[in-house]
């Protein structure tokens, strides 16, 4: 991936965004630095929501009235917006879920339902890795103790990269699909796509990207990737949360049983049997959160207006200037790569003995905002030989002088617990 | 600052300092408690003498406002009967549901909670109510398994 490190205007960005403006704990301005757990939405992301309620709220896909027309309308242009935005082959490919973790969810279960060949049987092997999130563990570790199949999973070398030493026997013959991160959410690290999905056809396996750290912060051609299926989550870029989106290839998607049962994903229904719409009503049945979904087609708007190159490269320039800050902040010590090739913008540290828990509160108090705990990722904690970390995470809008104050907290923290 | 509210001096000297850490013999029973949305573990050991708490020990790792609280409680229940002790016990727990009434009930139930009104500040931050409570939940639960043996064992 070529980027060009390069600040955005921040100024004028951070103007859209009425929560940065706000204050906390009396007079602090807030330093929202935890936009790998969720991101803050702009005033037109937000001003779509009330536009829909207060104008266009209706069913869709179920009536023949002006406001279910135009709910329909609404809807549906947003999956034309989510489409281009990652360059789906087709628009029948975009489904949307709850978030990311029920796309995944979808992608294992169908997958242990179907038929051959995609069907996971007793035997096959599942691939994942050490670094991903409980989202894209826990969902194939069910479907692995249903049918009897084995989990494997890559292991993280030192400086926090997926180790590739056993790509080769890893997945093989018997491995039926991988699923991996696309950018890790506690180590920050961008993984080798293109290596995986290379050796995964190779063997005849499917690979499912979990992107809910790479859709919101670089450019994303699902066709390039490669991968047979992609997982990302509305409100991690810029949108509302309660919608996710699944992408797949359509005649996988076409192939697969249904997901959840239920109105809009049927054809026609008989008291014994019933046979499914097309894509992508299959995958979505009931009532989908509609204001959700034309509301991230906004912040698709918002993002392509600012230019997914340059988000990327505004991160890559803040993620350049805070492992130099930080790794100047004595007892520090980055978990996940230390320099900025194929790395994103979250950065996980420690700081001396002190516990993250109280790292992050002392943070709190200067209205600095982080997160702190095992970030749904514990075996990374685990591998570590760590509790916890403190993550930072960044975004289109976030500033040096924010690493500044971020540095500076830290300073607090250490004088604080006396190291 | 608020922090001080939160992070009383005694708090941070049990937490350099803890009292009663690491694992000990003789125990009546021992228990494993986490708190998943931060990773906090604490393993407990708790031996009875009779209807008195002989010994309480532990193995933890968490935070401060955690790892104080395992100190503080092992200082405040070691040598106090069951009884008196589930009274602490009890009275802690409402001291974490106390909300912005902490310092208030901290004052009026200071005789039973001794020590443990330092953490009267920590009622106030949600986040961090779980970090308090951890090893008295491990020590309620270590507890009522010890009693459950001994009166299995009275009874074969
Ligand atoms: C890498 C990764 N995968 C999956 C998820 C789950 O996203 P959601 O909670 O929106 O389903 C997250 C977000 O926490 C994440 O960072």
């Amino acid at each position: 991936m070529v980027v060009n490190p390069q600040f955005l205007d921040t100024d004028a960005i951070r103007k859209d965004f009425p929560i940065l403006q706000r204050t906390v704990h009396g007079d602090k301005p807030l330093v929202y630095l935890d936009n790998a757990a969720t991101s803050q939405s702009p005033q037109q992301v937000i001003d779509t929501i009330v536009e829909y309620y207060s104008l266009h709220n209706a069913n869709v896909h179920r009536g023949i009235h002006v406001l279910a027309e135009e709910a329909t309308a609404l809807y549906e242009g947003a999956r034309d917006k989510v489409a281009a935005f990652i360059n789906a082959g087709a628009r029948e490919e975009v489904v949307f879920t709850k978030n990311s973790s029920e796309a995944l969810n979808l992608v294992a279960n169908v997958l242990g339902w179907a038929e051959a060949p995609y069907g996971i049987r007793p035997g096959d092997e599942i691939v994942i890795s050490e670094m991903e999130h409980h989202s894209n563990i826990v969902p194939w570790q069910l479907t692995a103790e249903r049918i009897g199949a084995k989990l494997r999973w890559f292991g993280i070398t030192d400086e926090g990269r997926l180790d590739l030493s056993n790509l080769n026997e890893l997945i093989n013959e018997r491995t039926k699909v991988v699923s991996l991160v696309h950018v890790s959410n506690i180590l920050g690290t961008v993984n080798p796509v293109e290596t995986i999905v290379k050796r995964a056809h190779e063997v005849g396996a499917l690979v499912v990207l979990d992107a809910s750290q790479s859709a919101p912060h670089l450019p994303l051609d699902v066709q390039a990737l490669g991968a047979d299926f992609v997982a990302f989550t509305g409100h991690k870029m810029l949108g509302p949360t309660g919608v996710g989106v699944l992408w797949g290839r359509r005649d996988l998607l076409e192939e697969l049983p249904p997901f959840l049962g239920g109105g809009e994903m049927i054809q026609t229904v008989t008291m014994e049997k019933s046979t499914y719409a097309g894509l992508p009503h299959k995958y979505e049945a009931g009532t989908p959160p509609i204001a959700e979904v034309i509301a991230l087609g906004t912040a698709v708007d918002y993002l392509n207006g600012i230019g997914m190159d340059k988000v990327a490269g505004h991160e890559h320039a803040i993620t350049e200037y805070a492992l130099g800050r930080l790794q100047e902040v004595e007892g520090l010590r980055i978990i996940g790569p230390a320099t900025n090739e194929d790395r994103g913008a979250a950065i996980s540290f420690v700081l001396g003995d002190i516990h993250p828990h109280d790292v992050g509160q002392v943070l709190d108090e200067h209205g600095i905002a982080v997160r702190v705990g095992h970030h749904c990722a514990r075996p990374v904690c685990v591998r570590f030989g760590i509790p916890a970390t403190t993550r930072a995470s960044f975004y289109l809008y976030s500033t040096p002088a924010e690493v500044d104050a971020l540095v500076e907290g830290l300073d607090q923290v250490k004088q604080f617990f006396g190291v | 600052m608020q922090l001080e509210s939160m992070y009383q001096e005694i708090i941070l000297d049990h937490y350099r300092h803890p009292h009663h850490k690491g694992l000990r013999e003789p125990f009546a029973s021992q228990v494993h408690h986490v708190n998943p949305t931060c990773g906090d573990e604490v393993t407990m050991r708790v031996d009875l003498k009779g209807d008195v708490i002989s010994d309480i020990s532990y193995e933890s790792q968490g935070c401060s406002i955690s790892q104080a609280s395992a100190s503080v409680m092992a200082d405040l229940l070691i040598g106090k009967s069951v009884e008196q002790a589930r009274e602490v016990q009890e009275t802690f727990l409402r001291l974490m549901q106390s909300k912005l009434d902490g310092p208030e009930f901290a004052e009026e139930h200071e005789e039973v909670l001794e020590d443990a009104v330092a953490f009267a500040g920590v009622a106030k931050y949600p986040g961090r109510v779980k970090c308090a409570l951890l090893s008295w939940m491990a020590w309620k639960d270590a507890t009522a398994q010890a009693l459950d043996d001994t009166e299995s064992g009275v009874k074969a």
